[in-house]
């Protein structure tokens, strides 16, 4: 039904606290996408790289990892270090230690470093040199809804930021040669900067949230973002009957920013089992209220990502 | 005037690539000898500020104008300061040939 | 004595744990709550700090002066970022590439940079009604960097060396992770017993244990249990802290703003057993 017209659309899932339900919510819209009354192939983005889960929702098929180089960190040779101890002077990260087995000289703690190089120019022996890192995999994966560009940063990597941005690259290029209409991006949690990667040129940003203290306070800040970014948003709110004061104060909230409320899904214990099954709520359970739910706001979301006209050529 | 395209191949007829800062190739063209050179874009291999990177090699080679499918806010901040005239590539330009012929002919639009 | 509460995945109940431990331990101990989930901190909502002090966040970035510069370039060589680009013969900043590290200002053969604060947080403390000294960072909407609040969060905070520090990590499991680690006697990670809890645990885990951190398990949400959590973490040898049951009566009271040791008194002796329990783990220098 729909037909990439031009680029690929963008739609970015956020929710700036964490556990909202995102990826459940991203698997679903991935599923719904593909069926014959919206017949629009798309492609998924898991943009969540230090905690992917998009491939554990949907039967994915294992593909080959392909390398990460995210920045360079300094490195200290033994064997040409005098001790001078220049390079402690300069470094901001407490990442210059003593090396005891080839003391007087120093080592640098990969942990710690940032890879700012200030340390390599002012070593006045050339005993430090950058090293290209390896910080993680990316992968293209098929999923039975479409390709899925995901990856796994290693534990404690910096540069995710760039990882969020080299796999939505990946995919935006694969979505242009193929002509695909959408992307489904799920987002990390957060407001940093692997959220503002996520949400760079979004079509449209829809906020997931849940009712609570904590859920309002990050939506506020999360819709920040997107704001300063001129992203359109829109919002909708999971588990809203867990405690509904707090789907009350969403509503009043959005109604006061002039922020659309795309629906609110019920909390639903299908959907962990759903989870479970490797399969969408909307696939697993058809009928669950949540799914109906989810349905209601994907229907939403796409009249907003495309105009009547668009939908019906 | 030296132009800028960014680019997918080291050639004329290249398709055109629509990411300033991570084009595979910047292609410069001399518009009053028609010479050029393929030269591989250095935000291409960059994990971050990749732009940035481009417009300072962009800014470097003396160029007058850029023309790509989009500049980030930094790279656009750094290029309009140098005074280099950013230019959009639209659905018409395939190939670099074929950018070059249309910014000649005044029917690239201006970015920002 | 330093704990923090990671876990991976968001959601889990990182805040909810570290906030109920933190108030389990205010009668006995002199406690310190350090919310280091920068992006989207939540502890002040379930421990209602009065704040008193409060300073900005700042990065150093580098500010030319155009008298003494030479337009030599030499800053735009040394800047691993890509912060600073010459064009002409002025230098361009760009203060969301930088990361403060000086490199330039070092480099610089006429001395013609100087450093100045840009802000990028916030740095705010305070006590609660129970004696619990907090302190959190804000990051700004629309910095992209929070490991710069998160380091300054605690040099600030300056917990006292004899009090119980408790710091709530943000989700995930990069670098701000490792910042708010960074120092800690301990690591418990909070988790669920569902396929996304599991998978995230285990790049938290992949953090503590390079970081040579003893850690221990929270399962939260706990219900029919899950087989492979359990195996992972028997083969991991990673001991089971505290296991709370899946409660909508719970959630609500925590979406509502109470504490769970509020909602549920009878886990305040846990989570002293459990403190108990780390302060033995650190003291043995147990493995993990």
């Amino acid at each position: 039904m729909l037909t990439a017209t031009g680029k690929t659309k963008r739609l970015v899932l956020l929710s700036g606290k964490g556990g909202t339900g995102k990826t459940s919510l991203s698997a679903a819209f991935a599923h719904l996408a593909c069926k014959p009354q919206y017949g629009t192939s798309v492609v998924l983005v898991d943009a969540d790289v230090d905690a992917a889960n998009l491939s554990l929702a949907l039967k994915t098929e294992p593909s080959s990892p392909r390398e990460f180089w995210g920045g360079a960190l300094a490195e200290i040779q033994p064997g040409q270090c005098t001790g001078c101890a220049a390079c402690v002077a300069v470094c901001r990260y407490d990442a210059v230690l003593q090396d005891v087995e080839h003391s007087p000289a120093f080592w640098i703690d990969p942990v710690a470093c940032d890879g700012c190089a200030a340390c390599r120019y002012a070593c006045p022996q050339g005993a430090i040199r950058m090293v290209p890192q390896l910080e993680g995999h990316w992968f293209q994966s098929a999923t039975p809804f479409g390709a899925l560009f995901h990856a796994e940063l290693f534990p404690g990597k910096e540069n995710s930021g760039k990882l969020v941005t080299l796999v939505k690259q990946q995919a935006r290029l694969w979505a242009e040669e193929a002509h695909i209409p959408l992307a489904i991006i799920d987002g990390p949690p957060g407001i940093g900067c692997t959220v503002i990667s996520a949400c760079a040129g979004a079509d449209l940003g829809l906020i997931l949230t849940e009712p609570g203290l904590a859920g309002l306070h990050d939506l506020k800040r999360v819709l920040g973002v997107l704001h300063h970014f001129r992203i359109p948003a829109a919002v909708c709110i999971n588990k809203a009957d867990l405690y509904p004061q707090g789907s009350r104060d969403i509503r009043e909230y959005a109604a006061e920013q002039s922020l659309a409320v795309f629906g609110e899904i019920p909390f639903d214990e299908h959907i962990p089992q759903a989870m479970l099954l490797g399969l969408p709520i909307t696939s697993a359970f058809p009928k669950s209220p949540s799914a109906r739910a989810i349905r209601q706001i994907w229907e939403k979301s796409l009249q907003e990502l495309y105009s009547l006209k668009e939908m019906l050529s | 005037m030296i132009l800028f395209v960014t680019a997918q191949q080291p050639f004329l007829d290249s398709p055109v690539d629509e990411r300033f800062g991570r084009s595979p190739w910047l292609v410069k063209i001399e518009t009053e000898t028609y010479h050029w050179d393929a030269l591989p874009n250095p935000g291409a291999s960059q994990s971050g500020g990749a732009g940035v990177a481009a417009a300072q090699f962009v800014i470097d080679q003396k160029a007058s104008a850029a023309i790509s499918g989009d500049f980030g806010p930094h790279a656009a901040s750094a290029l309009r300061t140098a005074g280099v005239e950013m230019r959009l590539l639209n659905g018409e330009v395939a190939t670099v040939q074929q950018a070059v012929q249309s910014f000649l002919q005044g029917k690239l639009l201006a970015f920002g | 004595m330093q704990i923090a509460v990671a876990s991976g995945k968001g959601g889990v109940g990182k805040t909810t744990i570290a906030a109920s431990l933190a108030l389990s331990l205010a009668g006995e101990h002199a406690v310190c709550f350090l919310d280091c989930d920068v992006e989207a901190p939540n502890g002040h909502l379930y421990l209602n700090p009065v704040f008193d002090r409060q300073t900005p966040a700042v990065i150093k970035i580098p500010q030319i002066q155009a008298e003494r510069c030479s337009s030599c370039g030499k800053c735009v060589e040394v800047c691993q970022f890509h912060a600073l680009a010459k064009v002409g013969r002025s230098i361009l900043v760009f203060a969301q590439l930088c990361h403060g590290c000086g490199s330039c200002t070092w480099n610089c053969p006429e001395g013609a940079i100087s450093e100045i604060p840009n802000p990028i947080g916030s740095l705010e403390a305070g006590q609660t009604k129970e004696g619990i000294h907090f302190a959190q960072g804000v990051l700004t909407i629309s910095e992209p960097m929070p490991t710069p609040v998160i380091r300054q969060l605690k040099r600030w905070s300056q917990a006292s060396e004899d009090a119980v520090t408790i710091l709530d990590a943000p989700p995930g499991a990069s670098c701000s992770v490792v910042e708010t680690l960074r120092g800690s006697d301990y690591a418990l990670l909070v988790t669920e017993p569902t396929p996304f809890g599991l998978h995230d645990l285990k790049q938290a885990l992949g953090i503590a244990r390079e970081m040579d951190i003893p850690a221990g398990v929270v399962i939260n949400r706990d219900g029919v249990r899950d087989s492979r959590m359990d195996w992972f973490l028997s083969q991991n040898k990673l001991p089971i802290m505290m296991r709370i049951p899946f409660s909508k009566t719970l959630a609500a009271g925590i979406a509502a703003g109470k504490p769970l040791i509020e909602i549920w008194p009878e886990y305040q002796p846990r989570f002293r057993n459990m403190f108990r329990q780390i302060a033995e783990s650190i003291a043995k220098g147990k493995p993990c």
